[in-house]
């Protein structure tokens, strides 16, 4: 029982990386209807700037923890979203209007080049990164089970329902979210009706982004490795969220990401940690064939 | 991109705006390109490298400008720019090469970064944009010629003596080995890009062809490497009776991993094709006792021709070397290897071909363009598509299989995403189910990836050449396939 209980607290901030992921990608596909395959980049290249970041503060003197966390965070974000900002201005705002295949296409070989362009400057090998944030409080102590939950753990669950909220309130309050939700239902009448629909696409990238950082960050306190090549199985991970959760839907994005670290964590636990991926591939299969909608999505309409 | 907004370009404008870039470029790199991390032991330390930062903004800045400079009629002062700095980088890295260790921190000063890779990668950028310059230089000058006479500069030659050529050609394949200059290694590349070809072949049925995106291509080689070498191994199966049996096997896979993700739209196949790939390999690493794990499988049999075998003579006759008369070498048999994957590589191409001509192969270039328009006319989208997947998985299988019985060792390495991407690289240059495109872009390619200093950049190469292409090209950089229908209907119309 108490396995049990830490393994789910242990899937549910793995999920909340995943979920964080994925609400990139599901809005990239809700606005514009293209898999962004280079969002898994994104998030890898999010780790490393929080990672050199961090190295960055401590060079300079600046080691109480909560500060140093606080400045890694916005400097990740600022500088990742600069590149989901870019991929879309130099790889698939060209590509509006070509042939359906054509912004896959691009998308795949930036996401290779980006990889690649990692691997560059920082060379292949695995960095492995000190823990920074440690220590535990027990959630429930009995005879037979304790059960505790890591300061991390707190941490990465509560930053998520922070961010959560703080999304939720953007996209229903706000006039950016409104013109996003206008141009996902139709971009055409949007543009007829005044909104500048390039910059809500752009900033549909940076918003993608900077929840991809923050990923990033999390999962470079949560497992403390960071290598170019780690962006690619995460990204199809949290993929595979977006469409269990239903693709286009942002709280079915954050539902789908925790779910699928839960299923992936228990896997983990109980059946074999090599084939942990294939759980949530298999997730991902057999979500398509059951219910490709998803748990939250709406049926796609096809119009001429 | 300018004129559409009707302000006017003057060198102020083009001086702000490549400000503006470098900018851009300094903030991306600022963290990636200004340290490094090192692991030194088990802490992590970083390198402070920020020059290389300016170094990057200011050659951002530099291209920006130059590529400016162009809009406004200074397209010579910007080639020149361009390759100065070209010439320029291109001295500094040698001389930096060729001094001795001692003296080299002196020459070092005269590069821009310290990362030697950035240097080459910056004078590569300069010499494509200096041919980019130029090529724009001398377009703007012909295009008004060009608009008058109308005049499409076309290649055709007498039908007969285009066949004399293809038979020239194809005779000159077919002897290749035998000639004094083909030696063992650049017999193995070619054969090598034999290999490529047909599986970009194969994959062009599905990406060109149908217009599905399979990320995962690879998995169907792999499935079919491994079942040609299992089947030998544990059971004693031919060459030849294991061939068909991979090529089925991949298309049963293909048929399995598509039926449930063709039913819906397109990207999914992507993703889900992506995953598969990772999948495969990942039980090929991990399933010890059935595949070997990542030492992979050795000593796979080779294929026997009529029952005779490729070995050294024991005297029994059983071997082609004393059925045939010749001397035993080792040679033989990779000649034969040769041949034979030169005439799978024929028959795939006939099979193509004539496919295209069929119904079935009309309907995926139909699914392709529209499909809407196939589902009001009463096609099944869905069973096309999963032929045109079945059928390139069946091919890779094919492919699978002869790569394992001549190279006589898999291992899971050889069927990396890596490799997806590298056919993916070659279909889309070749230009989407154009079949002489695709062996063009396969030999470019399989060139550009044997030169084994450039390691390091020829994948980000195919990131660049794929989302350029696509920009730039996007029905192909080599040439460009229109549907079948239409030649059809230019030459002797439909019947």
């Amino acid at each position: 029982m108490g396995y049990f209980l830490e393994q789910l607290i242990n899937g549910l901030s793995l999920g909340s990386i995943y979920g964080l992921i994925a609400i990139g990608y599901t809005m990239v596909y809700g606005i514009i209807g293209m898999v962004n395959f280079a969002h898994g980049e994104v998030f890898m290249i999010g780790a490393f700037h929080a990672v050199i970041a961090y190295l960055v503060l401590q060079a300079l003197g600046i080691t109480l923890l909560p500060v140093a966390l606080i400045i890694v965070l916005v400097v990740t974000i600022f500088l990742t979203s600069a590149y989901g900002w870019t991929i879309e201005k130099i790889a698939y705002r060209p590509l509006r209007g070509s042939f359906r295949l054509a912004p896959l296409i691009s998308a795949i070989g930036m996401s290779v080049l980006l990889q690649n362009y990692v691997q560059l400057l920082q060379e292949a090998r695995p960095k492995s990164v000190p823990s920074l944030i440690q220590g535990n409080i027990s959630l429930i102590e009995s005879e037979d089970f304790s059960v505790s939950i890591s300061y991390l753990r707190l941490f990465i669950i509560i930053a998520t329902v922070v961010l959560m909220v703080f999304f939720t309130m953007l996209i229903t309050k706000t006039a950016l979210g409104r013109s996003q939700r206008a141009c996902e239902q139709d971009m055409k009448m949007a543009t007829l009706l005044g909104i500048n629909v390039d910059r809500v696409i752009s900033l549909t990238f940076v918003i993608g982004a900077s929840l991809a950082a923050v990923a990033g960050l999390m999962f470079m306190l949560f497992y403390g490795v960071v290598d170019f090549y780690m962006g690619f199985i995460a990204g199809v991970k949290a993929f595979s969220a977006a469409v269990l959760g239903g693709i286009g839907s942002l709280p079915g994005a954050m539902l789908g990401g925790i779910l699928l670290g839960v299923i992936e964590s228990l896997f983990s636990a109980y059946f074999s940690v090599e084939y942990k991926d294939l759980a949530a591939f298999s997730v991902l299969v057999l979500v398509l064939i059951f219910r490709p909608t998803g748990l939250l999505g709406k049926p796609e309409v096809e119009k001429v | 991109m300018n004129i559409n907004t009707g302000k006017s370009i003057n060198l102020k404008h083009i001086f702000f705006q490549s400000l503006g870039v470098a900018f851009l470029g300094a903030v991306l790199g600022s963290l990636l390109i200004g340290f490094k991390l090192q692991s030194r032991g088990i802490s992590l330390e970083l390198d402070w490298r920020l020059s290389q930062v300016l170094a990057v903004a200011f050659f951002v800045f530099l291209g920006r400008f130059c590529l400016g400079l162009q809009q406004i009629k200074l397209g010579l002062l910007s080639i020149f720019v361009t390759i100065a700095v070209c010439a320029y980088m291109i001295t500094a890295i040698l001389l930096s090469v060729q001094t001795p260790e001692s003296s080299k921190a002196g020459n070092h000063l005269l590069l821009p970064y310290s990362d030697m890779k950035l240097n080459w990668m910056t004078s590569v950028i300069y010499l494509g944009l200096f041919l980019y310059l130029i090529y724009r230089f001398f377009k703007k000058r012909t295009v008004l010629d060009s608009r008058i006479q109308n005049k499409k500069w076309k290649f055709r030659l007498n039908k007969n003596i285009q066949m004399i050529l293809i038979i020239a050609f194809l005779l000159l394949l077919i002897s290749a080995p035998f000639l004094q200059i083909i030696d063992r290694r650049i017999l193995n590349i070619l054969t090598q890009i034999l290999l490529y070809i047909v599986l970009g072949w194969g994959l062009s049925i599905v990406v060109g062809l149908a217009g599905l995106l399979d990320l995962g291509y690879v998995a169907f080689y792999a499935v079919g490497a491994y079942a040609y070498a299992l089947l030998s191994l544990h059971f004693d199966f031919s060459f030849w009776l294991s061939l068909p049996l991979a090529g089925l096997l991949a298309a049963a896979l293909g048929i399995i991993l598509g039926f449930p993700v063709l039913r819906l739209r397109g990207d999914y196949l992507a993703i889900v094709t992506l995953g598969f790939g990772e999948i495969i390999r990942m039980v090929l690493v991990n399933w010890y006792e059935f595949t070997g794990g990542p030492n992979g499988i050795n000593q796979i049999p080779k294929p026997a021709l009529f029952g005779y075998l490729f070995d050294e003579p024991k005297g029994n006759g059983n071997t082609v070397s004393e059925w045939l008369g010749i001397e035993y070498s080792s040679e033989t048999f990779y000649i034969f290897m040769y041949l034979l994957v030169l005439s799978m590589a024929f028959g795939v191409f006939w099979f193509i071909r004539k496919l295209r001509r069929l119904p079935i192969g009309r309907a995926w270039e139909a699914i392709r363009e529209d499909e809407i328009a196939c589902r009001a006319l009463g096609l099944n989208p869905t069973n096309i598509k999963l032929t045109a997947f079945a059928t390139g998985a069946m091919i890779a299988g094919f492919a699978g299989a002869f790569f394992a019985a001549y190279q006589g060792f898999i291992s899971p390495e050889s069927f990396t995403f890596v490799e997806s991407i590298t056919i993916l690289a070659i279909v889309v240059l070749g230009g989407m189910g154009n079949l002489f495109g695709i062996a063009l872009a396969a030999i470019l390619l399989i060139f550009m990836l044997e030169l084994r200093d450039l390691e390091m950049f020829r994948m980000l190469a195919l990131g660049v050449l794929q989302v350029f292409v696509m920009i730039w090209r996007p029905h192909g950089l080599i040439s460009r396939r229109s549907p079948t229908v239409y030649r059809l209907m230019s030459t002797k119309g439909v019947s």
